[in-house]
């Protein structure tokens, strides 16, 4: 350990810095010029007009209170909370079953693969797949739903299913990737526990609903911020199938800053949602962390 | 525990199975539409099998066939050249995944390995970046793009995610702050320095979590769609995601090219499949971990 020659005081105060500097240098780079600058940034843009031609002008709350009056931005937010509410309430739900469904019956790799194929994919390419699937006229979905018959349903022309149709694409596609994070956290859930279980004669759904889900709670917790989270800023889907219609049925946040920045040049505006939903997304993770106290695991 | 086959077990794989075929239904239509004769598929719409098998739809997204072929196809005529995007796809994410794993790694390195004043609250300062929504950050670096005049340019694309990200940070830190102190105290008595222990023996014994994040980063990359849709719109730069969107837009309305729109996200996927396929192992292992922050 006493290699180094320099004394043994300077180097208890200043250690590595040197050595760290240097391979930091990249990295904070990048950081400060793409993370902590544009955070700043972003945040004095929300209290300008900016249409990226001429300088930024300072208008105090404008945008804010343009928000307020603004019908479009609160379509876009109830928009996005239902789009949100289905994708999580669905995908959840789905992602605990097929994370039993494995635990219980296989550790293959292949279905564990099988089930995260989607995820690999590109939200685009998913969502045209979709857009083929889910076609009115000779989409296979409604082919198939006029076998059982069913009369064709207009998937994203239908302003009541276009936002569930898009979130249960989205469910699709990531619901391998949830479940293989809820599969994580079962397999951290000791043996013993469900021996004793089984010992005190308690069924499956007994054991399921008193033991499994209980002590999944940290787990399940992370999911639900890390998916409320990803699910928030849903763009992707929208953008390639729907574009906001119809009639702005599927025009959620992420959609409509981007419309008023880059194709109305409506920069500051723009900002100024960004930074609310930034502040929404940051309250829920808070909230969520709180409520679930997910730092208590119930084995400690 | 061995169970015997009961009748619970069974409704349990039965459905499974359904899972599985739901997950792997739209690959198989995408592959069936991409093989049929686009004029022919609305008379087939549910025929299992491709309708009127043929290359063409491939031919016609790779610019291999001529506008008046193409457009008997039922594809819309516009020039379509998924080489060029395929070319553009793989400059972007090569450059991207190499100089963000190595940038990412010397900076886990200092956190991990290195003992300096304040670095765990640098750390944290970094991991806190996760919190910020992109949206956020993407505004103002799409005007500090356009002002360096990088719109439309294989920089503009790739400079954002080429130094860092908080998540590549993180990971490799975790692994690297496994590794045995011993191990580096002997490479130091051998008169090592800190470049060499970094080279030699950081980099080459966390090989396995190095590439399972340069895969990752290299997906992710190749299937963002927003940063390069606003700042790679020109054909010269344009990325494949961003090309399908607009061969999307292109479709004419009355009978849209379905059979050339499966060709081309077939083409933009397979990469992505097949690199999986080869990895599938270690990716799936990792998302357990890379969940859990």
């Amino acid at each position: 350990m006493t290699v180094t020659t320099s004394p043994p005081r300077q180097r208890r105060s200043l250690g590595d810095l040197k050595v760290a500097m240097i391979f930091l240098a990249p990295a904070t780079l990048g950081f400060v010029v793409f993370y902590i600058w544009p955070t700043l940034r972003g945040a004095y843009l929300s209290f300008t007009e900016y249409s990226l031609l001429s300088a930024p002008k300072f208008n105090g709350l404008d945008n804010y209170e343009r928000m307020v009056h603004d019908s479009f931005f609160w379509n876009a937010l109830g928009v996005t909370v239902e789009y949100v509410l289905i994708n999580i309430g669905v995908q959840t739900v789905l992602a605990v079953g097929i994370a039993m469904l494995m635990y219980r019956l296989t550790k293959s790799i292949t279905v564990r693969a099988v089930v995260l194929l989607p995820y690999l994919v590109a939200n685009v390419v998913v969502a045209l797949v979709w857009y083929w699937m889910l076609d009115y006229q000779v989409g296979i979905v409604n082919q198939a739903l006029s076998w059982i018959g069913i009369d064709p349903v207009a998937f994203f022309g239908d302003s009541h299913w276009a936002i569930p149709t898009v979130a249960l694409i989205n469910v699709w596609r990531h619901m391998g990737y949830t479940a293989l994070l809820v599969f994580a956290g079962l397999q951290t859930i000791p043996s013993y526990v469900y021996e004793a279980a089984e010992v005190d004669g308690s069924t499956e759904l007994k054991t399921f609903w008193r033991i499994t889900l209980p002590l999944l709670r940290p787990v399940l917790v992370m999911v639900l911020v890390v998916t409320m989270i990803g699910s928030f800023q849903i763009f992707d889907t929208v953008a390639v199938t729907t574009q906001g219609g119809p009639i702005n049925a599927t025009r959620v946040i992420y959609y409509y800053i981007y419309e008023r920045a880059f194709t109305r040049f409506d920069f500051g505006y723009a900002s100024a949602m960004a930074l609310v939903l930034f502040a929404i997304l940051a309250v829920i993770s808070l909230l969520q962390l709180r409520l679930l106290r997910a730092k208590e695991s119930d084995l400690a | 525990m061995r169970r015997e086959l009961s009748v619970g077990r069974i409704v349990a794989w039965a459905l499974l199975i359904v899972l599985m075929v739901l997950t792997l239904f739209p690959f198989y239509w995408m592959l069936r539409t991409a093989f049929s004769d686009n004029t022919q598929l609305p008379g087939h719409p549910s025929s299992l099998l491709p309708v009127e098998s043929t290359l063409g739809a491939f031919k016609r997204v790779l610019g291999l066939s001529s506008v008046a072929e193409a457009q008997a196809q039922g594809g819309s005529g516009a020039a379509v050249n998924f080489w060029l995007y395929l070319r553009n796809s793989l400059i972007v994410s090569t450059v991207t995944t190499v100089c963000q794993v190595f940038f990412s790694a010397m900076a886990a390195y200092a956190f991990a390995r290195l003992r300096w004043p304040g670095r765990d609250k640098v750390f944290a300062l970094f991991l806190a970046a996760l919190m910020v929504p992109p949206i956020f950050t993407t505004l103002p670096n799409f005007a500090l793009i356009k002002n360096l005049g990088l719109l439309n340019s294989f920089a503009g694309i790739i400079l954002p995610g080429a130094f860092m990200t908080p998540f590549a940070i993180f990971f490799l830190r975790q692994f690297f702050l496994g590794i045995n102190r011993e191990l580096e105290e002997a490479a130091m008595i051998d008169g090592a320095g800190h470049r060499r222990i970094f080279f030699g023996l950081i980099i080459p014994m966390s090989a396995a979590p190095i590439t399972t994040l340069a895969i990752l980063t290299y997906i992710n990359s190749w299937n963002d769609y927003f940063w390069p849709l606003l700042v790679g719109q020109q054909e010269k730069v344009r990325v494949l995601t961003v090309a399908l969107g607009v061969f999307r837009s292109q479709t004419p309305q009355g009978g849209p090219d379905w059979a050339g729109l499966m060709a081309a996200t077939l083409i933009a996927a397979l990469p992505m499949i097949i690199l999986f396929v080869a990895f599938a192992r270690r990716i799936t292992n990792s998302i357990g971990f890379s969940g859990i922050k």
